[in-house]
Parts: C-alpha cells; sequence; structure tokens
C-alpha cells in the first residue's frame, strides 16, 4: 500500500459513514467559449447528482449518450473539478484535497476505460504499461514493482507471465488488452473501481469473459465498482443496483431486481422496452419510443427534463417544477411526479 | 426457398483478398437465397468476412481484391456476368442498395443532406432536381426526418437522424434490395429501437427486402425473418429466424446465443475460448472444431452443408 | 531493438532509400576520412594558404582526370623530391671533404602541350662554402640542353622559364615550348618519350648536404584542381564534408527535437503558454530568416557555431509547430493519457514519456528530409561572404570561385565540384526522408 500522511485537519474531521464514495448535489458545467473573452453559457453535464456507496458494493449506471454519465465518472476520478456539490471518499472531502491526499486518493481508484487499444501506449509493452502506476505511486524498489505486476496479470489471467510482458498493445487481441487495461486499473490494490462501458468495444463472445473476469475480482477482493453502461442487457450479470440517468441527472435509483421487473420511471420503462432480447417475436412488432431525443445540456427543459417526451406527462405540473427524489418502495427512489 | 421464388440467389460466392502475407479468404463459397419482401440477418464476429460480403454482392471490390467468382441470380439473372459500367448502372443503387458501416460518417460534411440524398436518384433514375427533391421529401417522411432538414448539413444532425439520412440516400431510387452492414452499432437503445420501427415500416409500406449484417444477435431478431450464421468465410447455419432463435443447430449459433446478455429471464452465460482462425490459412477440415465442445474425429473434414427440415447447416452432428 | 529491425527490413524494400542510405554511408565515410587524415589545425593552416605552403602547385589548373576525356591530353603536375626519395639522388665523395651528388629524375611526357613552368628548388646546408650545382635536361632523343649553373645558396628557386642564359641559348622566351619541342617537326609539336633532369652538385665541406625539389606545373593537377591561390580544392572538398553534414545534422535535430518539446508542453498546458508560443511563432514566421543572419554575420561574427545556434533558435518557430500542435491536440485526448492522468502522473511525465515517444515517427522523416536545407543554408552562407572565416567548406570554394569569375574563366571543375557535392548529400537525404515518409506515414493515421 503506498503510504500516505492524512493531513491532521480532515482527520479531526472523520466520521465514519460507512459509506467509501459519498456524492453530494454534484454539478459540473462546462463553459462554452465564446469567440473574444466572453462565455455562450454553459453546458450543465452533470446537473444536481447525489447517491452514497457502501463498501464493495457494485453499481451499474446506465443512460444515453449525452445523459452526462462520463462527465459525472470523471469527476469521481478528480479529472474534472465540481462546479458545485463535492464528493466525500473514505471520509476525505474532494474539495479539501491538498496533494498528499490527492496522490494517496488516485492510488485507491482505478480506471476500466472503453477502448481497450487506445487506452494503452502504443510504443509501450505490457510490463511498461503495468509499472508506470507504481513508478508514479512512489514505488522505486525494482523487485516490488516486478513481483507486482506478475500478481496482476496471474489475477486477470494473462499467464504465463513471461509470455506477455513483452508483447506491445498490437501484438495482442481485444480481449487481452481489456485485460492488461483492467490490470493496470487494480495494480496499485484500489479501493473503489470505475469502468466505463468496458466490453462495448469487444466481440460479443469475449465481452462475457470480460465481464466475469471484473465480477469475479469484484468479488473477491471486496471492491466496489461503479460499472457505466448504455447495455441494459449487462447489468444484472454485474451490479446490485442501478442508477439511471438522463440530461445530467439521476432518474431513479433501485436494485438490479426490483428495476428490471417494476422500473418506475417512464424514461426507465422506454430504455426497457428499446432493449432486444433475442426473440423472434420482435420483429412481428413495433416497439413504443418516446418521441423527440435528449435534450441539450446548454438550456435543458425547465422542470423535469423528460416532460417533452413522457407519455404520462402531468400538464401543469412536470413542465415546471422539478420533481424531488421519491421513494415509494424501500431502497426505490425516483424522481418523478408520478409518485408523490 | 427454391430459385424462382427468389429474389437473390448466391451461388458459391468467392472473395479474396491479395495482401503481403497472402490471399485472405473472406467470403469462401456462400451459397443462399432472400426472397421477396423478407429480411435475412448475417450474425457473426469480427472478421468472419461479413462486410466483405456485402461488398461482393454489391461488387464494390478494394483494389487488393484477388478472386472473385460466383453467381449472383437477381430476379432470376446472372448479374456477375454484366461487366463493371453495366453493374454499375443498372444493379448498384438501382437494384440493390446499402447503408454502409458507421453511415452516419460517410456523408458529406460540405454538401446539404437533402442534395446527398437526391444525389443517386439524379444519377440513376435520371430525373431533374425538383423531382429528385420531392423524392427525398417522401423519403424523410418515410423514415422519420423532418422536411425541413433537407438544406442542413451533416453536422447539425444528431447521429440517429444521419443514420437515417442514410438509410434515404439508400431508399430513393426504390430499390428492392438493401444491404445494412451494423446499421446502429453507434447509436443508443431508444435510437436503434427507432431505427428498427423505421426499417419495419418501410418494409411493410414498400415491400422493400432486406440483408441486415450485423454481430448484435439481440437486435437482429427485431428483423429478422431468417437468419444466416457465418464464421470465418463460411455460412454455417441458415434457417427461419423463429426456429434459430428457439434452437439453434451449430454449435457455434448455440455458443454465439449462449453469450449474448439478456434482459428478461436469468441464463448462465458462456462464452467460447479460442479465437476464430485466420482467413489467410484458414484449417482444413470444420473450421470450428477447435473451439467446438461437441468435436468429434469427422471433424478433420470438411463437413458438407446438411438440410433438416427446411433448415441448412453445415456440421457433421447432423449427418 | 526488433523495431528498429523490422522498420529497417521495411525500408530496403525502396528502391529509393537503399540509393539514400549508401549516398549518406559514403558521405560518412568521407567526413570520417577526413577528420582522421586531416588534424583540424593543419586544415585550417593549410586552407589560409599563402606561397608557402602552396608553392608547388599550378594555379588555376582542372583535375587531371580531365585528360580522359579529351583527345589532346595535357600535362599534369607533379612535385618530387630527394627528402623523400622519390628523386634519386647519389653521393660520391671524394677526398679533401669534398663530395659530388648526382641527382637525376626521369618521367615519361606523353602529353600534347607542354608544361606551364618546371621549377627545382634547391636548398642546400653548409657553413661557409657554397655548393655548386649544374643542371641539365636530356631529351628523349638524347639531346642535352643545359639549364643552368649555380653557387647554392641555402635556397635556390631556378623557374627554367625564366632563365637568361637558357633563354639565349634556346633562342626563344618560350622556354617550355622549345625545351619539349620534337626539333624535326616544322610545327609546333611535342616530343613525347622519357625525359631526364640530370643535376651535380658539389659540396666542398664535410656535412654540407644538397636536397632538391622539381615541380612540374602542368594545366592539371591532382584530383579535384586548384584555385587561384594555388590551394589543392581537394582540401576543401574533403574538409567540407564533416563539416557540411555535422551542420546539417545539428541543425536539423536540435530544430526537430525543440520544436516538438515545445509545441508538447504548449499544447498540454494550453492555456497562457500556448498562447504565448502561438504569437512568438506567428513573430518569427514573419521575420526574415536569411537577412538576421545576414545581419549577425556582417556585424557581429562569423563564427560557425554561432551561425548554427541562431539558425536553430530563428527555425524552432516555425510553421511547424502548428502542425505538430494540431496533432498534440488530437493525442490529448487518447484515452491512454486520461488513464495517465487518472492514475496521477505528473505533466511533465505525461509529455515526455507519453505525449512525445507517439510521436517520434512523425519526427523522423521530416528531420532527415530537413538536413539538406541545412547544408544549404550553411553554404549560401559562405557564397554570401559570411562563411565561417577559417574553416574549409564547400560554400567557401564557390566563393571563391564566383569572387574570382571562375565560370568566365572557363574553370568549370571549380564550380562544379562542390556543386556536385552539395546535390549528391541533398538527394542521399531527400530520398532517405521520402521513403521513410512512405514507411511511417500510414501508422499516423491512428493517432
Amino acid at each position: 500500500m503506498v503510504e500516505a500522511r492524512e493531513s491532521n485537519a480532515v482527520l479531526e474531521m472523520k466520521e465514519s459513514t460507512g459509506s467509501l464514495l459519498s456524492v453530494q448535489d454534484l454539478r459540473v458545467w462546462f463553459e462554452l467559449r465564446q469567440f473574444g473573452f466572453g462565455h455562450a453559457g454553459y453546458v450543465h453535464a452533470v446537473d444536481g447528482v447525489s447517491f452514497e456507496l457502501a463498501h464493495g458494493e457494485a453499481i451499474a449506471v446506465v443512460g444515453e449518450s449525452g445523459c452526462g454519465k462520463s462527465s459525472l465518472m470523471k469527476a469521481i476520478l478528480a479529472l474534472y473539478k465540481p462546479t458545485k456539490g463535492d464528493i466525500v471518499f473514505d471520509d476525505k472531502k474532494f474539495s479539501e484535497f491538498d496533494t498528499t491526499i490527492m496522490r494517496w486518493f488516485r492510488s485507491q481508484v482505478g480506471f476500466v476505460q472503453q477502448d481497450p487499444y487506445g487506452a494503452l501506449a502504443p510504443f509501450m509493452n505490457v510490463r511498461r504499461i503495468l509499472e508506470e502506476p507504481l513508478i508514479v505511486g512512489g514505488i522505486k524498489d525494482k523487485l516490488e514493482r516486478e513481483r507486482r505486476v506478475r500478481k496482476v496479470m496471474d489475477e486477470v489471467k494473462l499467464h504465463p507471465v513471461e509470455d506477455y510482458w513483452d508483447k506491445f498493445p498490437h501484438m495482442l487481441s481485444g480481449g487481452q488488452q481489456q485485460r492488461v487495461v483492467i490490470a493496470r486499473a487494480m495494480i496499485m490494490e484500489p479501493k473503489l473501481l470505475v469502468a466505463d462501458e468496458p466490453v462495448s468495444m469487444l466481440d460479443a463472445s469475449v465481452r462475457v469473459e470480460i465481464l466475469k473476469l471484473l465480477r469475479g475480482l469484484q468479488q473477491e477482493h471486496h471492491l466496489t465498482v461503479i460499472y457505466i453502461t448504455h447495455d441494459l442487457a449487462t447489468v444484472s450479470y454485474f451490479s446490485e443496483r442501478i442508477f439511471v440517468m438522463y440530461a445530467g441527472m439521476i432518474v431513479e435509483k433501485a436494485s438490479v431486481d426490483n428495476l428490471l421487473q417494476n422500473p418506475k420511471h417512464p424514461y426507465t420503462y422506454a430504455l426497457l422496452q428499446g432493449t432486444s432480447d433475442p426473440d423472434a417475436n420482435n420483429a412481428l412488432s413495433f416497439k413504443e419510443v418516446p418521441p423527440g431525443e435528449p435534450p441539450s445540456l446548454i438550456t435543458p427543459p425547465t422542470g423535469c427534463r423528460f416532460h417533452p417526451r413522457c407519455p404520462k406527462i402531468i400538464t401543469g405540473l412536470c413542465e415546471f417544477q422539478e420533481p424531488p427524489e421519491f421513494e415509494p418502495d424501500k431502497g426505490h427512489y425516483v424522481s418523478c411526479w408520478l409518485y408523490k | 426457398m427454391t430459385d424462382e421464388k427468389a429474389l437473390l440467389h448466391i451461388e458459391k460466392l468467392v472473395l479474396y483478398f491479395n495482401t503481403r502475407s497472402g490471399p485472405v479468404q473472406a467470403v469462401d463459397g456462400v451459397d443462399f437465397s432472400l426472397d421477396t419482401n423478407k429480411a435475412v440477418v448475417i450474425v457473426g464476429e469480427s472478421g468472419c468476412g461479413k462486410s466483405s460480403l456485402a461488398k461482393a454482392i454489391l461488387r464494390l471490390l478494394p483494389r487488393n481484391a484477388g478472386t472473385y467468382s460466383g453467381k449472383i441470380f437477381l430476379e432470376g439473372q446472372d448479374v456477375m456476368l454484366l461487366d463493371d459500367e453495366e453493374y454499375r448502372q443498372n444493379i448498384r443503387w438501382a437494384a440493390i442498395s446499402m447503408v454502409p458501416q458507421a453511415a452516419m460518417n460517410a456523408l458529406n460534411p460540405v454538401i446539404r443532406v437533402g442534395e446527398q440524398v437526391a444525389e443517386p436518384a439524379i444519377v440513376h433514375l435520371g430525373v431533374n432536381k425538383t423531382d429528385a427533391l420531392s423524392l427525398v421529401k417522401k423519403m424523410f417522411q418515410h423514415v422519420g426526418v423532418p422536411e425541413g432538414f433537407i438544406s442542413r448539413y451533416p453536422f447539425e444532425l444528431s447521429g440517429g437522424m444521419r443514420q437515417r439520412v442514410a438509410i434515404a440516400m439508400a431508399l430513393v431510387t426504390s430499390p428492392n434490395l438493401i444491404i445494412l452492414d451494423e446499421p446502429t452499432s453507434a447509436l443508443d437503445v431508444l435510437t436503434q429501437a427507432n431505427i428498427f420501427n423505421v426499417l419495419k415500416r418501410i418494409k411493410k409500406e414498400l415491400g422493400t427486402s432486406y440483408i441486415l449484417i450485423t454481430h448484435d444477435i439481440a437486435t437482429s431478431s427485431e428483423l429478422a425473418d431468417d437468419v444466416a450464421v457465418m464464421y470465418a468465410g463460411q455460412i454455417v447455419e441458415r434457417g427461419d429466424a423463429f426456429r434459430f432463435f428457439a434452437q439453434p443447430l451449430h454449435p457455434y449459433s448455440s455458443a454465439l446465443m449462449a453469450s449474448v446478455p439478456t434482459l428478461r429471464g436469468k441464463k448462465m452465460l458462456d462464452f467460447i475460448i479460442g479465437q476464430p482462425p485466420s482467413l489467410i490459412n484458414p484449417p482444413t477440415g470444420c473450421r470450428f472444431a477447435p473451439r467446438c465442445p461437441s468435436r468429434f474425429e469427422k471433424c478433420d473434414q470438411d463437413p458438407p452443408v446438411i438440410e433438416k427440415e427446411d433448415r441448412k447447416v453445415r456440421c457433421w452432428l447432423y449427418a | 531493438m526488433t523495431v528498429l529491425k523490422r522498420n529497417l527490413r521495411e525500408l530496403i524494400r525502396y528502391p529509393s532509400a537503399i540509393i539514400g542510405i549508401v549516398i549518406i554511408l559514403l558521405l560518412l565515410f568521407v567526413a570520417v576520412y577526413a577528420l582522421v587524415t586531416i588534424p583540424y589545425s593543419e586544415a585550417v593552416g593549410k586552407w589560409a594558404g599563402g606561397e608557402a605552403v602552396w608553392y608547388q602547385n599550378p594555379k588555376y589548373a582542372a583535375p587531371a582526370w580531365y585528360n580522359w576525356f579529351t583527345s589532346k591530353k595535357q600535362p599534369v603536375s607533379f612535385l618530387v623530391k630527394t627528402a623523400d626519395g622519390s628523386m634519386k639522388k647519389t653521393v660520391t665523395p671524394s677526398d679533401q671533404d669534398i663530395s659530388t651528388m648526382d641527382i637525376e629524375y626521369s618521367f615519361d611526357y606523353q602529353y600534347d602541350s607542354p608544361p606551364q613552368e618546371l621549377t627545382t628548388y634547391i636548398y642546400a646546408t653548409f657553413a661557409d662554402k657554397f655548393p655548386f650545382t649544374s643542371i641539365s635536361w636530356v631529351t628523349p632523343d638524347n639531346r642535352t640542353i643545359r639549364i643552368a649553373d649555380y653557387q647554392t645558396d641555402h635556397k635556390l628557386v631556378v623557374r627554367f622559364s625564366q632563365e637568361p642564359k637558357l633563354q639565349k641559348r634556346l633562342k626563344t622566351d618560350q622556354v617550355m615550348a622549345a625545351l619539349f619541342q620534337d626539333p624535326k617537326s616544322k610545327e609546333p609539336k611535342i616530343l613525347k618519350g622519357t625525359y631526364r633532369l640530370v643535376m651535380t652538385s658539389t659540396t666542398f665541406e664535410k656535412n654540407s648536404d644538397v636536397n632538391v625539389e622539381l615541380v612540374l606545373h602542368g594545366d592539371l593537377f591532382g584530383w579535384a584542381g586548384t584555385d587561384l591561390y594555388r590551394r589543392d580544392l581537394l582540401l576543401p572538398l574533403l574538409y567540407g564534408t564533416p563539416i557540411a553534414l555535422a551542420f546539417g545534422l545539428f541543425a536539423a535535430l536540435g530544430t526537430s527535437l525543440l520544436t516538438m518539446i515545445i509545441a508538447a508542453v504548449g499544447t498540454w498546458y494550453a492555456g497562457w503558454v500556448d498562447e504565448l508560443i502561438q504569437r512568438i511563432t506567428e513573430i518569427n514566421l514573419v521575420l526574415p530568416f536569411l537577412a538576421i543572419l545576414i545581419m549577425v554575420g556582417t556585424f557581429y561574427s562569423r563564427s560557425i557555431w554561432l551561425m548554427l545556434g541562431l539558425t536553430i533558435i530563428l527555425s524552432i518557430f516555425s510553421g511547424t509547430i502548428k502542425s505538430y500542435r494540431a496533432i498534440f491536440m488530437q493525442s490529448k485526448e487518447s484515452s491512454y493519457i486520461e488513464a495517465a492522468r487518472a492514475y496521477g502522473a505528473k505533466n511533465s511525465r505525461i509529455i515526455f514519456s507519453y505525449l512525445i515517444p507517439r510521436m517520434v515517427p512523425l519526427l523522423i522523416p521530416a528531420l532527415v528530409s530537413s538536413v539538406p536545407s541545412y547544408v544549404f543554408l550553411e553554404a549560401s552562407l559562405a557564397v554570401l561572404g559570411l562563411g565561417d572565416p577559417v574553416l574549409p567548406t564547400w560554400g567557401k570554394i564557390i566563393e571563391s570561385a564566383e569572387s574570382d569569375g571562375a565560370l568566365y574563366r572557363g574553370l568549370y571543375y571549380w564550380v562544379l565540384e562542390p556543386a556536385v557535392l552539395l546535390m549528391i548529400t541533398g538527394l542521399g537525404f531527400a530520398m532517405l526522408g521520402f521513403a521513410l515518409d512512405r514507411i511511417f506515414n500510414p501508422r499516423l493515421r491512428d493517432i
């Protein structure tokens, strides 16, 4: 484990809350630069997201492109600075991070990316790729680094290790490349793993392999995992809870079974309807799809952001007021006026 | 699926590419037929040769194309016998058109979408520009693109809209058959559902036939009347959709179905070990044998195509 | 290493690459040879010239191999001396400390015109008593012509065509023509055959010695000819090779590397750093490059190192920065850079270990292709009179040729020799650069 000195101020504020990650009304806005010095408004990529993650929990964040899930993920990874709101990791607030804590934080979070080939530097061999986080993290002992590289390559089942660690990324298959990406994310023995569409660029038969690998690692190391995807069909194989995002906000949170069997938000319902299973009956009927498209994040709709497309809109209410979070069933949260 | 009824009937289609490492046998003796107003889905993973099959049917051959042979019967006439210029004028985009992979990125960024969609009509149907544009408006209606978008540029449209424009472009000459190569792979769930709705409606209203090429088995069921599974340049199974999705015959098809996560109904996921063979030197015998769980001695020989209750499968298990 | 081998194997598929590599290797070989055989001080000293250094060469002599292309053969200069044994000397001591030295040199003369001059340099060592030397000339048809008799001083120079007694004896002041004339023919025709120069020196002291150098000034000389200062052009041609290559390579390397680093730093940090670099570049693009070099050379110093440094500085902020910047901006968004930020890599590490190595394939062909322009730059500066004051370079040859009106005089070799070398250098690097470009470029499409 990388050693870090926790600053005194933070030690004083430590109250154990039991959750590893706590996101509090997070907003991430990007300035639109206008020609010159003004700005033409903000892109409200993440606009008020709050949730808590317990240690060892695996959640899926689901949504279509442009819903803000990537920006949310990058804010959690401390790659974007929150515009408003805060993130608390292991009882330490992001807003109070100094460089030492930031360095410690980076060793606690692993990042698995979508594009396995792009995520690996093409001019470095596997060994060097895996050693980089260790070197950056301050592990100077060469033998120790080698030991860790071996261990992690073993865990992602890239063995015999010697066969792989001299290879360059283009010599590996897509699945093998993704294993290297996962190995790199795991090598600092993190507590939290963020996986952004980790299998969407892989072949169908390889996806299952990688998903099983990730699930196995998660269970073995009691990792907290945030799994971001647009493929609803995979979530039941991977996570316990699902968050559904739309236009920068989370519209529904529930356990996997509850959400799949009893979706409450109209958007969630539409997503589930839109996802196909291999069933020949599909060809016989049309799907119900909400009209229109996801809204612009620069000037999002007033009130509930889904209201222009919602089949169950309550006129007079949904257009003007943003719904708060309701809890119609235990552990099942919805931001929709239908459940007032 | 007899020859007479078939809109398209392909026999022993072969397409090899020349590369520095040797000939890539991308399409290695493919046979299949397609009736009018029906959709066949060609399912396979990357590198199985399905995109090359589309190119072979449309004769869109790259510079390093080597062997190209076989018979392509379109409404009874063998179009392989036509020369390239006749093919371009009468077949390509007149009888068969295509929505290529990542079509939304294949739109010319400096020409307005209306003009782009009108172009095939002007070239193949010989209509003047005004008539072509009214055709475009009709097509936009079919695919669900607002009329006002005719004067827009591609970058002003979302991904889903652009894909619909690409479909309109394939439709504008009223072809009998459209080949779609991964039409929705880069699109979101709801947009994908929309596009399939469009395709289904067009099939109903205009009587078009489809060849849908994809690796996504789940969404392929939205359109499929028949399913063909491709592996290592060959079609290993062919049959109607209902029986295929209920019970696939070929071990590769079963393995593929088993590796698809389903939303409804929890099932055990399984994956296939190993990798597809290289198309440069395909192995002798059954090409799936090295990875097949049901392999036995006979598999060292190339299996023939066996017909079982109107379904075709290339596997010794059914001999 | 395997990457290198793989690239090399691909490179060899292109004939242009092979030609380029061969040319460059030849040039390198010549450069190393020149540096090894001619020490720096000797090169500079010899190039500074002076009568004492180059006296044995004719002026404006074309290279000896001109005779291969002409039907009328012109005489080639040579120099022989007793001191190194190329001229035979036999010492016959007599009684009373008197010694007779017989010095002889015979040579075959097959040329169609007489030489410009025949000179003997006689060096005598003695204390009081002057040795006495007499010089004779023996023609192939065995006529002996007495050239001169002298009391020999420490250094005695006998120029045959200026000997008054010889002129009288031959009844003409065209001594050279007369010495080599065929007496039997009515029109001027050279008698070809073996001529002999015979010298007899008598010394009157015990330790007195006489050494002789015989110089024949023909119309041709050596491998490269001579210039107006009688300097053998082979020296600057040889020695100019390492200078040209060094200037070209250093300038190309320095500029390319620094351009890339600055582009990377600017793109990564963005903000005011990027803006500053872009503005400096834009201003620099407008500045007149050659004019600045000329100014500095005229008013300050013409040292080649200064010129090299200035060239690099002015070349870094060029349009290439903008094209590198465009590529870096794309690379910046790559997934692996994002991953590096996520595991906490420092900015300097990202720039130097992750971004720049990605660009090296882009750098190599550009670097190789830019070497010729720097080699030509150095030559151009020399032609303009701003070359390094002491070093013998190709540009210097052209400069002296130009100021002496070589082309008007028909002394084509003087201009063509350095020009051809410059062209070959340019060709070699350009061909290799193009071939490299073809190899590395396809891979750049997935940046």
